[in-house]
Parts: C-alpha cells; sequence; structure tokens
C-alpha cells in the first residue's frame, strides 16, 4: 500500500510545483487601471479571488486524484 | 562565520540536553500527579504520561533565549514568542477538552507576535518561477500558516514516536533547506527544533514512556510554521510536511468538517487478535494515513511508525530538491 501513497506525495509536489508556476506567470502580472485610487485595492482584491479560486480547485484536483490512486481501499 | 558555527553547535547541544535530561524527570512528576492516559495500541493498555510540552516547551525557549542573546535578533523573538503562545493554547487544550474550532482560532493569534514584530516578509518564493509579491495577502498567510502546521502535527501525534520522529525528519530537511537558500541565521535558530525532536523522540519511540500531548505537538508545529515565515521558505516547509498535510487532508475529505479525533465514533484502526493494527471496515471511520499505510495487511505499530518516517525522509528529499530549485529561474 505504501507504493500508491509516494505517487501521491509526488503528484502533491508536482501540483505545488505547477501551481506556483501558475501564480507567477499568469496571475501576478495582471494589472488593473484605470479607477484611479482604487487601482491597487482592485488589482489586490481579483488576483486574492484568483488565488482562492485556485486554492479550491488544487484541493478538488487533489481530492479526484486522492480517490483514482486510493479507490480500491476507501471503497474497501 | 566562525560566532554562528559556534552559536550553532551551542544552541543544538543545549536543545538535546535539556530535552534528554528534564524528560525523565517529567515522566516521573506525571506519573506521581497520575496525569496519565492509557495507550490503546499496546498489549495491555500501559499508562503513559502526558503531557510532554514542557520539555519541549523547555528545550526549545532555553536554545532560542541563548540564541537570542548571542545575536539579539527580531526573526528569534518571533520564534520565541509565537512558540510560547502555541504552547499556551496546547496546555489549555490538554487540561480541558476544547471545541475542534478553538484550536485553529487560538492558534491564529499566536501569530500575532510575527507580524507586531515585522518578522517576516511580503513574497512568496516558488521554485523555477521566482516570487510573487503579496503585502496583504501574506498577513492573511502568517495567521493561516500558524494553526496549519500546528494542527497537521497534531493530527499525525497518533502513534508511538510518530509526531517527535517526523518532526526530526522535516525539521532537519528545513535547516539544510534554509542553508542551502543562504538564509543561515534561521538556520541555526531552526536547529533547536531539531534537537529537541530527536531528544523527545527517544522517550516518545515505541514502547513510549510520555506522549507530547497537545503542547508538545502545537509547540512543535507553530514553531516549524513559523521558521518557515521567518525565512522566506514557507513552500519548501510545506512540501517537508507533505505526508502530515496528506493526513490532514485524508482525513478533512472524509469527515467534512473540523473535528477533534476523540470525538470521532469510529476509529481508522482496528487491532487483530495479535495486536497489530489493521483497516477498520467501518463506512463511516475517517479515511488517514494509518488507515491507507495497513489497508494491505496488518502491520505492528512499530512498523506503521517507520513507514510513516519512509514518507517523511521522500518528502524531506523533496524539500531539498525544492530548495536548490528555488535559486534557479526558468
Amino acid at each position: 500500500m505504501k507504493g500508491p501513497i509516494f505517487l501521491y506525495v509526488f503528484i502533491m509536489w508536482l501540483m505545488i510545483l505547477g501551481g506556483g508556476g501558475l501564480l507567477v506567470v499568469t496571475i501576478a502580472p495582471i494589472s488593473i487601471q484605470g479607477l484611479g485610487k482604487y487601482d491597487e485595492f482592485l488589482d489586490s482584491g481579483i488576483k486574492a479571488i484568483i488565488a482562492v479560486f485556485l486554492v479550491v480547485l488544487w484541493i478538488f484536483i487533489m481530492s479526484k486524484i486522492k480517490n483514482w490512486i486510493f479507490h480500491k481501499q476507501i471503497r474497501n | 562565520m566562525l560566532d554562528k558555527i559556534i552559536a550553532a553547535i551551542v544552541v543544538s547541544v543545549i536543545a538535546f540536553v535539556t530535552v534528554y535530561v528534564i524528560t525523565p524527570i517529567l515522566i516521573k512528576t506525571l506519573e506521581k500527579r497520575k496525569l496519565v492516559v492509557k495507550d490503546y495500541n499496546r498489549v495491555g493498555g500501559a499508562m503513559v504520561a502526558r503531557p510532554g510540552g514542557p520539555s519541549i516547551l523547555a528545550g526549545i525557549m532555553i536554545s532560542e533565549l541563548v540564541l537570542y542573546a548571542f545575536f539579539s535578533s527580531i526573526d528569534v523573538l518571533a520564534i520565541i514568542l509565537t512558540t510560547f503562545l502555541a504552547f499556551l493554547v496546547g496546555l489549555a487544550d490538554d487540561r480541558k477538552v476544547l471545541g475542534g474550532w478553538f484550536k485553529p482560532l487560538a492558534l491564529a493569534a499566536t501569530a500575532i507576535p510575527i507580524i507586531l514584530l515585522g518578522a517576516h516578509g511580503s513574497h512568496l518564493d516558488f521554485p523555477l518561477f521566482g516570487s510573487v509579491n503579496i503585502p496583504e495577502l501574506y498577513l492573511a498567510l502568517i495567521v493561516i500558516m500558524i494553526p496549519i502546521t500546528g494542527n497537521t502535527i497534531n493530527s499525525i501525534d497518533v502513534l508511538n514516536g510518530v509526531a517527535s520522529g517526523f518532526m526530526t525528519i522535516a525539521s532537519f530537511a528545513l535547516t539544510i533547506s534554509l542553508f542551502i537558500v543562504h538564509h543561515y541565521d534561521i538556520a541555526m535558530a531552526s536547529l533547536p527544533l531539531g534537537f529537541v525532536s530527536l531528544a523527545f523522540y527517544k522517550y516518545h519511540k515505541f514502547p513510549s514512556r510520555i506522549f507530547p500531548g497537545d503542547s508538545g505537538a502545537l509547540t512543535l508545529g507553530a514553531m516549524y510554521g513559523t521558521i518557515a515565515i521567518v525565512g522566506h521558505v514557507e513552500i519548501i516547509a510545506a512540501v517537508a510536511l507533505l505526508p502530515a498535510v496528506i493526513n490532514s487532508f485524508l482525513f478533512l475529505s472524509s469527515v467534512k468538517r473540523i473535528v477533534e479525533h476523540r470525538q470521532l465514533k469510529s476509529s481508522p484502526v482496528e487491532h487483530t487478535e495479535d495486536f497489530k493494527l489493521k483497516a477498520t471496515e467501518h463506512k463511516d471511520a475517517p479515511v488517514t494515513l494509518v488507515r491507507l499505510i495497513v489497508a494491505n495487511r496488518p502491520m505492528t505499530e512499530k512498523e506503521v511508525g517507520f513507514a510513516i518516517f519512509k514518507l517523511a525522509l521522500f518528502s524531506a528529499a523533496l524539500a531539498i530538491i525544492t530548495a536548490f530549485m528555488t535559486g534557479v529561474k526558468i
């Protein structure tokens, strides 16, 4: 049973690396302009919402992978 | 540089010796006051002293205060204060069983010294891709991180020696990673965590003579989280903790609410006739790391512990690889 757990740890690690890359490369450079003094506030808010959405998405994906890897044990 | 090497050796020795010497005295004191709990996984259900938090705290406090006397670092002060507050939260939970939400909220409050002292950055360093500057979000991350690391270590404290052994491996991986990313001062401050855990493991390993209790587990977890924040190695720290994170994730995704282990109706594992651990057949029992480890065949408590340590070593290796990758940008 230990093999699948090692695989799950490894997939989680890859997802952390991939998630970080997505944040740095695509989300961080987003810049909101045109609302004057509210630019910075809106910019941070939107990035925060996207980050929270990504975390929820990652948890959903990890849950699906968990069911896929451990389906026999969980079903039992 | 020589003064830092001397300081690192001194605090490591102090941390190890303090816990190594104090813990047997604490065991006798706890047994005399009848502060013992039943070890359900042992044949005959031996009574084991609890909590070991005071000796863990003593080792951390004395060594970190010596380090503070050497260098007067704000980061070390933040580690001392947050760790001490987390110990108080754990001690309150050891004395009186508190609700499932109490610990996360109280642990969030223990992060206040890090913010007030300004012992944190405002960016997250990701391996291969660089960093993101998130000044406002980072404050929220600090408040979330301490409850996560505290409760994660607490949730893996289910078998003899697992919490202290796991923490030894994870914290030394964190120390090595801090050296790799050239954060030498915080690497020094992280050394006591590994040596305290190692010394405590001597008495916590199977068959345990003492359990860390919530005060011990939360102290170790909160200190780990604080080091990750002040050392700017949050991602690396998370990777080193992955087996424990998976344990919490499996538990939460099967129970679907924040709940204390003792509030569960069904245990994830049962005993065979020869007192090995086997996965339960109860449908409503939570899925945990231990349950998955023993899913194929029953194992002794010692075997399960070593299986968890192998996973810890694997994630420690991944954490060190991550540290090397942090300096690289594609």
